[in-house]
């Protein structure tokens, strides 16, 4: 059986193959603003909370990619779940994961998601069924394929969602997972962010083949690439993927076509690109702002659109007050959590 | 002259085997190529080729017969105008018989694993201490390694429905090396799953699925090949509990053989035991006895935390008595006493054992009372029992298949002087494998290995004599 033809979009951002993607509710439009809005200001915040010494290490910020969490999240269920690599800030709060648990893992305070031991990179929710914040490239695409062998074993109809960027997509383990979630129809979605970097390296110098929704192919997994810039489109191709994999088909593969603002992690120079086209894709494309053009269209009020903003805005200043007024964890937290 | 047909050999390391069924009778004609008898071991079934043409002429071994050491003669071919008055003067081992596996080898396109079972060679006996976890006057029963780990693995999932395997040919073909036999039949293919040969990703999966709360064990063909997962076993399985502040775990055991086989080279001959015990987040299990093998193994199943369970080729088809109880569990991290001694203690684990427990015999025999501990487990490491043995002897040599630098010897020598140096009256002195990668050629091989006169030699130079 071949691969079911999907889309080869050439540009960045097109869906030609599916059309325009269904119209949003208002409700669900005011909800993906509302959504994209914490995460891009939580960034903003960590962006300089990291400036200011607060936070250590490395930290990924998810700024210009808002529209692919939001979107798959508002097509999965309660008791589907969510893996990912190190960029996860915006997959946390998007399961609905505390800003606050979140920015005081950030700050290494022990009112954090993992006590202050994880950091930016390793968080977790039981509750919320997010799997991780991975810092080994590629590592969560077996994890996540392991979670949906979990749910075919327990015989349920949940689908786990792995994400993973376009430098992880070039790596072995990742095709092992593929062959063995198809070979067992396992139902996981795998979201590859091709956010065009790789770190510093450009997808066309990293991959013979950069069309990512083709890489199931010789797996006879599907797949489609996605405007990952618009979070109808990310909705609409999740639901889709969703869909095969409850049905028992197995695998599927998204394709989200995004970009991300920031560098690679806050030491990035970003030498590799320009500052125009960076410039070009927020002008043209920004995730927040096509839906918040529309809904100015739509005739809702700059002032209620301001009242969204605001009431974001006061959850990310609480939760960078709580991860810096925090104490740090316990020194006996040493060694805690070896073991069970 | 009248051709010996000899007991042959499924591999180097199969001793004796059971001549299941002879294909041919006395007086019927054979061909080269022709299937005479079926030779078993308790691993595989394997049939007997004749490479010479003529007459079977006499069946020296009856079929049914047991434990056929290799290289017995079990039957006489005549020539063409040989009639029975000449089987008297046979020739010896002219005889070319061939053994083909009834069954392909396991050897996926990654290696030839040759595993036979020599079945009921019993593990030198020795002055044990008593295993607090048997009741006296329990009933025990002889069983193999291999019989010890399967029925482990088939009490837990009995026990436990959220507990799976999975692995290269644990299913269909019953296990590599035969550990997983007749798990298939009970448990079916959802609970019984093989893998591709793609260890780095099935280990991943492996992991997820403990992380979503299921208990997978993981067989590894051998750990040569855990290699090639070890970033999930240790980035992914070990530390995730600590990464997510105690809150998501992973139980799951990641099992097969370790160390050296036999004749296999470098590639497919190296001892993990101090790669893994290096890592906290994990625990790591290197049983000798089928006892240990049996209780151990059931006890890492249950254990919340990623198990690193080293076997050894070697030994599964070693028997030894395992206590006929329900639910026979050894507790992770309790070494045994596997003979008692005042002049030297002696710390091995796994095969080492078997240098250890038979340098003891030899050192007794001249006078020295070796006490042998049996680790049995690596990490946690069970350091009270090594010092107070060392707090009474005095003395210590470790012995190890693996290489001395960073090894476990290593480790146990900076516990004892940690712990113990104003007992000692020699340094610790250690026995290991050569630090070179293991050469195929038999003889460069054993140089390679640890001997038990190594292990006299060394307990002698603790004890100045």
């Amino acid at each position: 059986m071949a691969a079911p033809k999907k889309t080869a979009a050439k540009e960045h951002g097109q869906d030609r193959d599916n059309g325009p993607p269904p119209e949003f509710t208002r409700e669900q439009e005011l909800t993906a603003l509302r959504d994209m809005l914490l995460i891009r200001r939580f960034e903003e915040k960590a962006g300089q909370l990291y400036g200011m010494g607060a936070i250590g290490g490395f930290c990924h910020l998810y700024i210009g990619q808002e529209a692919v969490v939001v979107g798959m999240q508002m097509a999965l269920k309660d008791g589907d779940q969510v893996i990912t690599g190190y960029r996860d800030h915006g997959h946390m709060l998007a399961c609905g994961m505390e800003a606050k648990g979140v920015m005081a893992e950030l700050t290494g305070r022990r009112g954090g998601y993992s006590k202050g031991k994880g950091g930016s990179m390793h968080m977790f929710s039981m509750e919320k069924n997010f799997f991780g914040g991975h810092g080994i490239v590629g590592a969560q695409v077996s994890l996540g394929t392991g979670l949906a062998l979990a749910n075919r074993y327990r015989g349920n109809d949940s689908v786990s969602v792995a994400y993973f960027g376009d430098g992880a997509a070039n790596q072995g383990q990742v095709y092992e997972s593929f062959n063995m979630a198809e070979l067992w129809k396992l139902p996981v979605i795998y979201v590859i962010e091709n956010n065009r970097y790789a770190m510093g390296t450009a997808v066309s110098r990293a991959s013979a083949q950069t069309d990512f929704s083709k890489r199931g192919i010789s797996f006879n997994i599907p797949g489609e690439q996605v405007d990952g810039m618009d979070v109808r489109a990310v909705k609409a191709a999740g639901e889709k993927a969703v869909a095969w994999c409850r049905e028992g088909k197995g695998p599927y593969i998204l394709e989200m076509q995004t970009y991300r603002y920031r560098g690679h992690s806050m030491s990035d120079p970003a030498k590799y690109r320009t500052r125009e086209e960076v410039e070009k894709v927020r002008h043209d494309q920004d995730p927040i702002e096509q839906v918040r053009n529309r809904l100015l269209a739509a005739k809702v009020s700059e002032q209620d659109l301001k009242a969204i903003d605001a009431d974001v805005r006061k959850i990310v200043n609480e939760a960078a007050d709580f991860a810096q007024a925090d104490p740090e964890p316990d020194p006996a937290e040493l060694y805690t959590d070896v073991y069970r | 002259m009248p051709i010996q047909v000899l007991m042959p050999a499924l591999s180097p390391t199969m001793e004796k085997g059971n001549l299941a069924k002879w294909l041919k009778k006395e007086g019927e004609a054979i061909k080269s190529g022709d299937v005479i008898a079926e030779i078993e071991t308790d691993k595989a079934t394997m049939e007997v080729e004749a490479t010479d043409e003529g007459t079977l002429g006499k069946i020296l071994i009856p079929e049914g017969t047991a434990d056929v050491a290799v290289n017995t003669p079990i039957a006489t071919i005549l020539a063409d105008g040989e009639t029975a008055a000449d089987l008297g003067k046979a020739a010896a081992p002219a005889a070319e018989m061939k053994a083909a596996q009834s069954a392909p080898p396991a050897e996926a396109g990654v290696a030839v694993h040759a595993s036979p079972a020599p079945t009921g060679v019993a593990a030198p006996q020795s002055i044990a201490e008593p295993d607090p976890e048997v009741p006296a006057g329990t009933e025990m029963v002889t069983q193999t390694i291999r019989e010890a780990l399967r029925d482990a693995m088939a009490e837990e999932m009995r026990r436990d429905g959220d507990v799976f395997i999975m692995g290269e040919e644990v299913a269909e073909y019953q296990g590599a090396y035969k550990v997983t036999q007749g798990l298939l039949q009970e448990f079916g293919a959802r609970r019984v799953m093989d893998t591709p040969i793609t260890e780095h990703g099935f280990a991943g999966i492996g992991v997820g699925a403990a992380m979503a709360g299921l208990k997978p064990i993981v067989e590894f063909m051998t750990f040569n090949f855990a290699m090639q997962a070890i970033d999930q076993i240790i980035n992914s399985a070990a530390k995730t509990l600590y990464m997510s502040g105690g809150q998501m775990g992973c139980s799951i055991v990641f099992r097969g053989p370790n160390g050296a086989a036999a004749r296999v080279a470098a590639q497919h001959s190296q001892d993990y035991s101090s790669w893994y015990s290096h890592i906290p987040g994990l625990k790591v299990v290197a049983p000798y006895s089928a006892a240990d093998a049996k209780g151990l193994l059931k006890a890492a199943i249950r254990d919340p935390n990623p198990v690193i369970f080293l076997e050894n080729e070697v030994l599964y088809g070693h028997s030894g008595e395992v206590p006929k109880l329900d639910d026979y569990v050894i507790p992770i991290g309790k070494a045994r006493i596997a003979r008692t001694g005042k002049d030297v203690t002696i710390i091995s684990w796994s095969n080492g054992m078997t240098y250890a427990l038979k340098a003891a015999d030899e050192l007794a025999k001249e006078g020295i009372e070796a006490e042998v501990i049996d680790l049995r487990t690596l990490r946690p490491m069970d350091t009270e029992t090594i010092i107070a043995s060392v707090k009474k002897t005095g003395r210590a040599v470790t012995v190890e298949e693996g290489w001395a630098q960073s090894g476990v010897g290593a480790e146990i020598a900076a516990r004892i002087m940690e712990h113990a140096f104003d007992y000692l009256d020699a340094p610790v002195a250690r026995v290991s494998g050569k630090d070179v990668p293991m050469p195929y050629a038999a003889n460069l091989e054993k140089l390679a290995l640890p001997s038990a006169a190594e292990v006299v030699q060394a307990a002698k130079s603790v004890c100045y004599r």
